[in-house]
């Protein structure tokens, strides 16, 4: 009965997304104040009828109601109860399901916040959302129904995949999904400014949170997908240009163009038009990462075929939005007006160069990733992009935007002084110069070219620091003064130091462990001792444990440095019961240098093991610095010139009745 | 522009020269170091064709495992890089390259990245040139006088770090 109220949910909930995409659009249209406020009251119930189909779903799978087909196939009484709560969205259905989950609720959250925007646009904007939802609750309800039963109940579940059951993975699609969903709210504004034929500086106040939001969502994502690769995969990769990263890493790309045209068209109304045409690729982007993975399409052309009906539909859904959007695009943004102009060497110059190089770089990895594809839908041939490609298309182009990132950020708007510029990051050159040397002197070893690398995050990072030092008049005021001045500050200007020194954390962490990764395989017995990067692993035997759905071997190790112990690792190797499958957990000791990674391998005869022991230097990094990214983000976000609201009373005075924050 | 291009290929070398990995076993290792170097170069470019984009570096499944070990046999023998490489294409076909070969079959996979930036950067060149023609043109816009000048520098001069 349960199941069914959220069936019949899902179901209220496309009717009042039909109402939603209807009735405001057609206020809009004929200019009646009446039917465009329908808008916010049917985003609010959209939501909530989403959200208790989505709480019904998550009651089954916590309850293990195995007479629901989508809970059989995917749950087992066994597991823990977290996983019994990630499995919700661990498969197709309720992934989808919570895709529509997120999307209605920013739908209600313009709703809800949205009383700044002017009415017809809001109702446009909604409109626009609505349009979304009843695609995606006709596409599951349609093709990816999670509610259907099955008969006769089956009396246990076919489990998890095992390698789902992961802390790092549980939360990673929550994360890819606000990212995706977010930048819904870019393109629903873009789509609604172009209805309207209007577009000004406050399109890009109202539009910059939602982005800056959904950029620092899908930054941590990513970051967690690629950390949880790290230490399951059982060597301490963390990124392999697979067509499921790409997926979500294209929308990033596009993302973080779209987060800095947008500064320039809400500061200096320049670039308007082409901010518009960012913020509907940037969403085209999220819709086709979504299908690329859950399409099958990825792994074989074979396997969209397998089920043509959820195939087409997907196809045709992103036919309506990408094709609709552009040629919507296309029609109207001569009619708008462009904005201010600049000279080539000043803070626009240099975001348009962001911009060129950033879109580029999403268009390399979308060619990349689609051109097998292609290539065998034409002529049948087979070929294989993997990281080489990547390696020679990609980063070729993020060095030169590197290079510029803290140049650029301290020029002036419109008509900007390089060699001013330039001889304010001396103090930054310098630094970085010091920082590659001091590499080269403590690592005598390695590429020869990794300390330059290194000096080119360096570099990024003191670059950001010496434009908000300047800021502050870090080092030409008094400590008070400084205070002060940091404590005024936007908070938009401490993000954006905080994003910049992420990303050069992030170059230094893929240097150290791209270049200076040493790694030794050995057949061990207990006794015997492995050493790596200065520690002794000292191999103290294996015995079997239990696990509430699985059974494990823990190998044990204990760690020395010298003579000095550090800590005991256990690394394990995992069968799972419920579906029989083998897992790797390695052992990772974090020092101050880098990780100590180990590994168990095989059994061999006599009670030796195989042993795989790394050091992945600097590696942490990668993921500190983007989380430092997605913080700075969040920051910006959280700036008053953005918040909701902050618009209207700007425009309409100080009389206007305040908005709760 | 030279020292600016050699950094440029500096640092895109320093991001290529992967060293991660090892699915290799402890059997399987070559006893000249510089033999086995060779073998890992080789192997990182190679697929693993019954997995999911990974080099038979990477992987340890039993398929990425026999490739290994073919690609050390003939190193061994004194097979060029190049050798290996063909004789391994000639057994699976192109797939197993993860670096697809340049061709008219993939002239749009290379050069579409570097065309597309050209094609961007020239769009942008082309309207910065009409901008400033059209300000040349324009009488009614008069370059700066000397009083001028030195007043907005020293407007700027005051304080740049405030706006």
């Amino acid at each position: 009965m349960i199941i069914e109220i959220g069936h019949f949910a899902l179901v209220l909930a496309l009717m009042l997304a039909a109402t939603q995409l209807i009735v405001p659009a057609l206020g809009a249209h004929r200019r009646d104040a009446g039917l465009m406020a329908v808008a916010p009251p049917a985003a609010v119930t959209q939501f909530v009828a989403i959200g208790v189909a989505f709480g019904v779903l998550t009651y089954a799978y916590v309850t293990s109601d195995f007479s629901v087909e989508n809970v059989w196939a995917n749950s087992h009484s066994a597991k823990p109860l977290i996983y019994k709560i990630s499995g919700v969205w661990g498969n197709h259905e309720g992934s989808m399901l919570l895709w529509v989950l997120i999307l209605a609720l920013f739908g209600a959250a313009v709703g809800v916040f949205g009383s700044g925007l002017p009415l017809s646009f809001r109702a446009r904007v909604l409109s626009v959302q609505a349009a979304l939802s009843v695609a995606f609750l006709l596409f599951i309800l349609l093709t990816s129904n999670p509610f259907m039963r099955l008969v006769p109940p089956a009396p246990e579940g076919q489990g998890l995949n095992p390698i789902l059951q992961d802390p790092a993975l549980a939360f990673h699609p929550p994360f890819l999904y606000a990212g995706y969903v977010g930048f819904s709210m870019a393109f629903s504004f873009a789509v609604a400014a172009l209805w309207e034929g209007r577009i000004d500086a406050a399109w890009a106040r109202w539009v910059r949170p939602w982005t800056l939001f959904a950029w620092a969502a899908l930054t941590v994502g990513i970051a967690m997908g690629s950390w949880w690769a790290y230490y399951t995969l059982g060597w301490g990769g963390w990124w392999f240009w697979d067509p499921v990263e790409n997926a979500s890493f294209m929308p990033w790309l596009a993302g973080t163009a779209l987060l800095h045209s947008a500064v320039v068209m809400e500061k200096r109304e320049a670039l308007k038009i082409w901010t518009l045409l960012l913020a509907i690729l940037t969403f085209s982007l999220s819709l086709m990462g979504t299908f690329l993975v859950r399409s099958g399409v990825l792994t074989s052309v074979h396997a969209f075929a397998v089920d043509p009906r959820r195939g087409i539909a997907i196809l045709a859904i992103l036919g309506v939005f990408i094709g609709g959007s552009l040629a919507l695009y296309a029609w109207r943004a001569g009619d708008l007006k462009a904005g201010g102009l600049f000279q080539p060497i000043s803070r626009e110059g240099a975001l348009v160069l962001n911009n060129v190089l950033l879109t580029t770089a999403a268009a390399t990895v979308l060619i990349g990733t689609l051109y097998p594809l292609g290539l065998e839908a034409l002529n049948g041939a087979k070929i294989s992009v993997g990281a080489p490609y990547f390696d020679r298309t990609f980063v070729p182009l993020m060095i030169p935007l590197l290079v510029a990132m803290p140049v650029g950020a301290l020029l002036s708007w419109k008509r900007g002084d390089l060699r001013a510029a330039l001889q304010r990051l001396v103090a930054a050159a310098i630094a970085a110069l010091v920082f590659g040397a001091l590499a080269v002197a403590l690592v005598r070893r390695g590429p020869w070219l990794a300390p330059l690398a290194l000096m080119l995050g360096g570099w990024v990072v003191f670059g950001a620091l010496t434009e908000w030092g300047a800021r502050i008049k870090a080092f030409s005021s008094s400590f008070d003064e400084s205070a002060r001045r940091a404590r005024n500050l936007p908070r938009s200007a401490h993000g954006a130091m905080l994003a910049h020194v992420g990303v050069g954390l992030v170059v230094i962490g893929i240097t150290g462990a791209t270049a200076w990764n040493s790694e030794t395989v050995s057949t061990i017995t207990p006794g015997e001792t492995v050493s790596i990067a200065g520690y002794g692993l000292t191999f103290r035997g294996a015995a079997p444990r239990r696990g509430p759905n699985y059974q494990e071997t823990v190998g044990r190790f204990d760690v020395t440095r010298g003579l000095r112990p550090v800590t005991t690792l256990e690394p394990t190797k995992r069968i799972f019961t419920a579906p029989r499958q083998a897992t790797t957990q390695a052992a990772i000791y974090n020092a101050l240098a880098g990780d100590l990674y180990v590994v168990l391998g095989d059994a061999l005869d006599g009670g030796g093991y195989v042993v795989r022991a790394y050091f992945h230097p600097l590696v942490r990094l990668i993921w500190i610095g983007a989380l430092v990214m997605g913080l700075g983000g969040l920051l910006s976000m959280s700036d008053r010139r953005l918040r909701v609201g902050a618009a209207r009373r700007a425009r309409t005075g100080a009389d206007a009745p305040l908005p709760a924050e | 522009m030279r020292i600016e291009f050699a950094f440029l290929r500096a640092a895109l070398m320093a991001m290529t020269l992967s060293t991660a990995a090892l699915a290799v076993e402890p059997g399987e290792r070559l006893a000249d170091p510089l033999l086995e170097a060779r073998a890992r170069a080789v192997s990182a470019e190679l697929r693993c064709l019954v997995c999911q984009n990974q080099s038979i570096d990477d992987s340890n499944a039993p398929l990425a495992r026999d490739l290994r070990v073919l690609v050390r046999e003939r190193l061994a023998s004194g097979s060029s890089d190049a050798d290996v490489v063909s004789f391994v294409v000639d057994r699976y076909g192109e797939f197993v390259l993860l670096r697809p070969r340049f061709g008219w079959h993939t002239a749009l996979l290379w050069l579409g990245p570097a065309s597309l930036l050209a094609f961007v950067m020239l769009m942008l060149w082309k309207r910065q040139r009409a901008y400033s023609a059209s300000l040349a043109s324009d009488p009614s816009v008069q370059p700066l006088t000397e009083d001028e000048q030195k007043r907005l520098a020293r407007a700027l001069a005051k304080d740049v770090a405030d706006i």
